[in-house]
C-alpha cells in the first residue's frame, strides 16, 4: 500500500507527467508496450474489443499515444469507461494539441501494467487530472512533427503550420502519415517539455465542440464487451455462496451431497483467503452458469457467524449520535479559526438541527463478475470492470501470494461505477478459486441478492449542526459535526489526510461540510463510525461525502434564513463574501465564493424565485462546491415540487441546475454527466434507502428497493456558466444539490422541515400531523 | 430438446426445461448484447422481443418459447441501423450502455404496438426498464424521434 502515491492534489499530475515522458520517443516499428496487447487492453469502438494493428512504421511521442503510419493516432486510456464517455473527452484534449482530425483518433483502454502509474476513476478527477499531462503530450508530437518536417524542407519551424494531420509551409505540404512512415525520433528534457507552447484556449478545436463519443455506437448494437461477457476457453463457473456477516464468519461444514445429482456440477471450495478479503466464502463451481446456480442451491453451509450479525441501522445511528456526544473523538477539520467554543457562549441565539441519511446501494445495472486465470506464462488475468486497479492489485497479489510482476487486469467497459468498483474486492474470491483449481479460468457471476449483499452501501450518517449569531442575527459561528461509517479508512487508511488535532478522517465523508460560506468561528469534526466499519464495508458512492454533508448544511442555511425571517437565496449571497480563506486561489479555485454566489443566483432566477405559485407547491434552492475545496465545481439547483398533503407525495415538477466547471471539454458529455449526476440525486432524495437488518442490507432486489424510473423525472434545465477557468469534474456535483433543493422546496411549499433521508411519503405525512 | 429460432436463425438446445430463456441466449447461443441485471424481471435489461412482444428473458423459461420467433439486439436490425438504434446515437442517449439492449428492444416494440405514443405512453412504457445512469430524459426524446422517423418512413414508402 504505502507505494500508492495518492493525491493530496497536484502531485498526481506531476507523477503521471514524469512517468508519461520517462520513455523516450521510439524509432519506428515501435509496437505497444505490453505483450499480448490484443487481450489486455480494450479498444471500445471495434465490434470485438480489440484495438486495431497499427499500420507501417509506429511514432510514440510519449507514453500516451502513438501515430501509425498511417497517421491514425491511438490514445492509451488509463481510466475505467462507465458512461462518462471518459476516452472521448481525454483523447480530444490530446487531439487538439496535436492538430489531428477526430476521425483518424482511436482509444485503448489499457491493462494494469506498473508503468501507467496510479490507475483510478473516481472523484470527478479524470479530466481536471488529465488535462495538463495530455495537452502537454499533444503540444510535444505536434512540435517534433513540425521539427522534423522543418528540418526536411530546410526552412524554420516557426514557419510551419500544422493542422488536421498535415504540416504545411508555403508550397510544401506533408502529412503526418507520410512523416511517421520515413522514421521519426526526438524526445524532450522535463524543462522543455515545461517550456512546450500550448495553444491558447481560443484555439481549441475540438475541446468544448461537439465530437461522437466513440463508446456509444456500440452500446446501441449489444456489441460493448462488459465483463459479464468475458469468454475464455476452458472455464467453469463459480456460484458464490455468502457468508452470515461480512467480516468474521467462518466455514463449520459444508454438504455437497444434494448437490451431486445436479448435471455439470464440479465441486465446492471452501476458500481460504490470505487476504482476509472474503472471510467465509464458499464458492460452488459448475461447467455452465445454470449447472453452479442449480448446485450452489442445494450445498448446505454452516457458519458460525461474525460478531455482527444481529446489528441494525438504528444501533448504528444511535452509536453515531453516542460519538458525537464525546468531544474527545475525531478529527477536527482545518477551517481557520475553530475556537467556537467562545462563540456559542457568548451568542444571542443558537440554532441546531440532526440530520441523518439511511442506507444506500450503488445497484449498478451490471452485477458483480469477474474472470481469473494464470495463463501460459504463469501470469494471473484478472478480467473485469474495475475503477481502481492501483488498489485491488496488492489485495490480489496477497491473495494469490505472488508479486506484482504476476498479476495483470483486463479492464472491461463497466455496466456502471458509480464508486461500487473503486473496491474491486469481487475479484478477490475469484482468484482465489482459480488458485484453488490450479489456474483454471473461472468465472463468477454474482446474482442480483448476493450483489447486494456484497455491495459497499453509503452508510448511513448522523450529522448535528450549530450555528450562533449575535445580538442583530448576524452569523457568528457554526459548527458541524458527523459521523458515519468511513470508506477510505477501512479500503485505504494511508490516504487519510490529518485534522489539526492530528487525527486522520476520511475526506469523502466529511468534504462538503468544509463550505464556503464565511460563518466567523467554525468547526467542522469528522467520526468515523465504528459499528458500521465492523458491520459493513462502507463505500464510495457517487458523490461520496458531500451527497449528504451538503443535504445538512444547505437544509441548515434555508432553517437559518428562516429562523432570521431573511430570504434564502439573499441570506446565502450575504455569507459569500468571498474573503479570507474564502476567497479562492490559483489556478482551480479562482474567484472562490464568488462563482458559487453567482451559480445559485442564476439557479433562482432560471427558476423564478420569488414568484407566486400554486398551493402546495414551492421552490427551493441549494448550492455546493461539488466534491472538494481544492477542486470546487460550483453548482446551484432550484427545485419546484408539488406536495400531495393527503398521500405525502412529492412530484418534482423541474429542476434548474447551474454549473461552472471551468473550461467544458465535453459539452454533450458535460450535460448528461449533469443529468444523471441530478436524477441520482433525486432518486436518493426520495425513492433510495435501505436499512441494516441483522447485520446486512434488508433490501435485495428491485421488488423493494425502488431506484427513480422514467415516470418520475422531472423536466430539467441544466446551464453551464461560460468560463476560460481550469476544467474541473462533473460526474457528481449535481448530485449533492439535489436532495437539500427539494426539501428546502417542500418547507416552501407546506411549511415541514424534513431532515432525513430519503424523504418518504411516510415521513412527509409524519411531519404534517405533528 | 426445445426448438425455436433466433434473429432467423433455427435453434435446438439442450438445456433444462426451466432454464431462464436469458442464459439460453447469453452462454449456450453465445449472444451477449442481451444483459442481466436483476433475475426478476424489473429492471428490463434482458428484454428480446419473443413473437414481437418485449419480453423478460430472466424470468421466460426456455420451454416458454418452443417454437417461437426470438429477436435480440444483434438482430433487431442487420447493419444496426433500425430507427430506434439510429435516434439513440443521434442523441447519444447511451452512458454505461449496460441497460441499452433491453430499453432499446422495449422502445422498439413499443413503436411497434403505438406507432405515434403520446408521452404518457412512452413513460407508461419504458418505466419498467430501470437505466441507472438515468438517461430517462434523453431515452424520451430518441423514442419521440424515432417514432417521427419511422413515420417518415411509412408516409415515404
Amino acid at each position: 500500500m504505502a507505494k500508492l502515491k495518492l493525491p493530496p492534489r497536484g502531485e498526481a499530475t506531476a507523477e503521471l507527467t514524469r512517468r508519461g515522458f520517462l520513455i523516450s520517443m521510439t524509432a519506428a516499428g515501435a509496437a505497444f508496450g505490453f505483450p499480448r496487447a490484443g487481450l489486455a487492453a480494450m479498444d471500445p469502438a471495434t465490434p470485438n474489443g480489440v484495438p486495431a494493428t497499427p499500420a507501417g512504421n509506429v511514432y510514440e511521442p510519449s507514453l500516451w499515444y502513438s501515430i501509425d503510419g498511417d497517421g491514425k493516432v491511438n490514445v492509451n486510456i488509463i481510466r475505467a469507461e462507465m458512461g462518462q464517455h471518459v476516452g472521448t473527452a481525454i483523447a480530444r484534449i490530446l487531439a487538439d494539441e496535436l492538430e489531428v482530425a477526430w476521425e483518424d483518433v482511436r482509444i485503448t483502454h489499457v491493462d494494469s501494467a506498473e508503468k501507467w502509474g496510479l490507475m483510478v476513476t473516481g472523484g470527478s478527477w479524470s479530466v481536471w487530472q488529465s488535462w495538463p499531462i495530455y495537452r502537454q503530450a499533444g503540444a510535444a508530437g505536434r512540435t517534433a512533427l513540425i521539427e522534423a518536417a522543418a528540418a526536411k524542407w530546410g526552412v524554420d519551424a516557426s514557419e510551419c503550420e500544422a493542422r488536421e494531420g498535415k504540416i504545411t509551409s508555403g508550397d510544401n505540404a506533408i502529412t503526418y502519415a507520410e512523416l511517421v512512415s520515413e522514421g521519426i525520433s526526438r524526445s524532450f528534457t522535463e524543462d522543455e517539455l515545461k517550456a512546450l507552447p500550448l495553444k491558447p484556449v481560443s484555439d481549441l478545436r475540438l475541446v468544448g465542440k461537439e465530437v461522437t463519443a466513440l463508446d456509444i455506437a456500440n452500446k446501441t448494437t449489444g456489441k460493448t464487451i462488459y465483463g459479464i461477457d468475458a469468454k475464455i476457453d476452458g472455464m467453469v463457473y463459480a456460484a458464490p455462496l455468502l457468508p452470515p456477516t461480512r467480516l468474521g464468519s467462518s466455514v463449520t461444514n459444508v454438504d455437497d451431497s444434494a448437490a451431486q445429482s445436479v448435471k455439470g456440477y464440479v465441486q465446492t471450495l471452501t476458500l481460504d483467503d490470505p487476504s482476509g478479503t472474503v472471510p467465509g466464502w464458499v464458492m460452488v463451481i459448475g461447467e455452465t452458469f445454470m449447472a453452479a446456480q442449480r448446485a450452489a442451491e442445494k450445498v448446505k453451509v454452516t457458519w458460525a457467524a461474525g460478531p455482527t450479525a444481529d446489528v441494525t441501522e438504528a444501533q448504528i445511528q444511535d452509536h453515531g449520535r453516542e460519538l458525537i456526544a464525546n468531544p474527545d473523538v475525531g478529527s477536527i477539520l482545518d477551517t481557520g479559526d475553530t475556537n467556537t467554543a467562545p462563540v456559542f457562549e457568548s451568542a444571542a441565539d443558537v440554532l441546531e438541527a440532526e440530520y441523518t441519511t439511511s442506507t444506500v446501494l450503488h445497484f449498478q445495472m451490471e452485477p458483480l463478475n469477474a474472470t481469473v486465470f494464470q495463463n501460459a506464462d504463469g501470469v494471473w488475468e484478472i478480467h473485469t470492470g474495475n475503477q481502481w486497479q492501483s488498489l485491488i492489485l496488492p489485495t490480489l497479489q496477497a491473495a494469490l501470494g505472488v508479486e506484482a510482476d504476476k498479476i495483470v487486469m483486463r479492464t472491461y467497459m463497466l455496466g456502471g461505477g458509480f464508486g461500487r468498483r473503486l473496491n474491486g474486492d469481487y475479484a478477490v474470491p475469484v482468484a482465489l478459486a482459480s488458485k484453488a483449481l490450479g489456474g483454471k479460468p473461472v468465472k463468477m457471476v454474482m446474482m442480483r441478492p448476493e450483489d447486494v449483499l456484497f455491495d459497499s452501501p453509503r452508510s448511513a450518517s448522523v450529522q448535528q449542526l450549530k450555528m450562533a449569531f449575535d445580538a442583530e442575527g448576524t452569523v457568528i459561528g457554526m459548527e458541524h459535526h458527523a459521523t458515519a461509517g468511513w470508506p477510505t479508512e477501512v479500503m485505504i487508511p494511508g490516504f487519510m489526510p490529518k485534522g489539526i488535532n492530528d487525527e486522520p478522517y476520511d475526506p469523502f465523508a466529511i468534504a462538503g461540510a468544509d463550505h464556503w460560506y464565511s460563518v466567523g468561528a467554525q468547526k467542522v469534526r469528522a467520526i468515523s463510525n465504528d459499528l458500521a466499519n465492523a458491520t459493513f464495508r462502507p463505500g464510495w458512492l457517487r458523490s461520496v461525502g458531500p451527497g449528504w454533508t451538503n443535504f445538512a448544511v444547505e437544509s441548515f442555511m434555508d432553517e437559518a434564513a428562516h429562523k432570521l425571517g431573511r430570504d434564502p437565496l439573499e441570506f446565502r449571497l450575504s455569507l459569500f463574501t468571498a474573503e479570507g480563506r474564502n476567497a479562492g486561489s490559483a489556478p482551480n479555485a479562482i474567484g472562490g465564493a464568488k462563482r458559487q454566489a453567482a451559480v445559485v443566483k442564476r439557479a433562482a432566477e432560471l427558476a423564478g424565485w420569488g414568484e407566486d405559485l400554486p398551493a402546495d407547491t414551492g421552490i427551493g434552492i441549494a448550492t455546493s462546491f461539488g466534491q472538494e475545496r481544492d477542486m470546487p465545481t460550483w453548482v446551484a439547483c432550484a427545485a419546484r415540487v408539488k406536495v400531495n398533503r393527503e398521500t405525502g407525495e412529492v412530484t418534482v415538477e423541474k429542476l434548474h441546475l447551474v454549473t461552472d466547471a471551468g473550461i467544458v471539454v465535453d459539452p454533450d458529455g458535460a450535460l448528461a454527466q449533469t443529468q444523471g449526476a441530478a436524477l441520482w440525486g433525486l432518486s436518493m432524495a426520495l425513492y433510495e434507502g435501505t436499512e441494516i437488518e441483522a447485520g446486512n442490507v434488508r433490501d435485495t432486489n428491485l421488488d423493494t428497493y425502488t431506484p427513480l424510473r422514467m415516470i418520475d423525472t422531472p423536466e430539467m434545465e441544466v446551464e453551464f456558466i461560460d468560463s476560460a477557468e481550469v476544467p474541473v469534474g462533473l460526474g457528481e456535483p449535481a448530485t449533492t444539490v439535489v436532495a437539500p433543493a427539494i426539501g428546502n422546496a417542500i418547507y416552501n411549499a407546506v411549511g415541514v422541515r424534513l431532515r432525513s433521508l430519503p424523504m418518504t411519503p411516510e415521513k412527509l405525512r409524519a411531519a404534517l400531523a405533528s | 430438446m426445445t426448438r425455436f429460432t433466433i434473429n432467423g436463425k433455427a435453434i435446438e438446445v439442450d438445456v433444462e426445461e426451466d432454464t431462464p430463456l436469458l442464459w439460453v441466449i447469453r452462454d449456450e447461443i453465445g449472444l451477449t448484447g442481451t444483459k442481466f441485471g436483476c433475475g426478476v424481471g424489473m429492471c428490463g435489461a434482458c428484454t428480446v422481443h419473443v413473437g414481437g412482444r418485449a419480453t423478460r428473458s430472466c424470468v421466460t423459461p426456455v420451454s416458454a418459447v418452443d417454437g417461437a420467433e426470438i429477436t435480440t439486439i444483434e438482430g433487431l436490425s442487420a447493419e444496426g441501423n433500425h430507427p430506434v438504434q439510429t435516434a439513440w446515437r443521434d442523441l447519444k442517449v447511451p452512458q454505461c450502455g449496460y441497460c441499452q439492449s433491453g430499453q432499446i428492444m422495449q422502445a422498439a416494440a413499443l413503436l411497434q404496438d403505438i406507432p405515434e405514443p403520446s408521452d404518457d405512453d412512452i413513460d407508461a412504457v419504458m418505466t419498467g426498464n430501470l437505466c441507472r445512469c438515468m438517461t430517462y430524459s434523453r431515452i424520451r426524446d430518441a423514442v419521440r424521434e424515432a417514432a417521427t422517423a419511422m413515420k417518415e418512413e411509412r408516409s415515404n414508402g
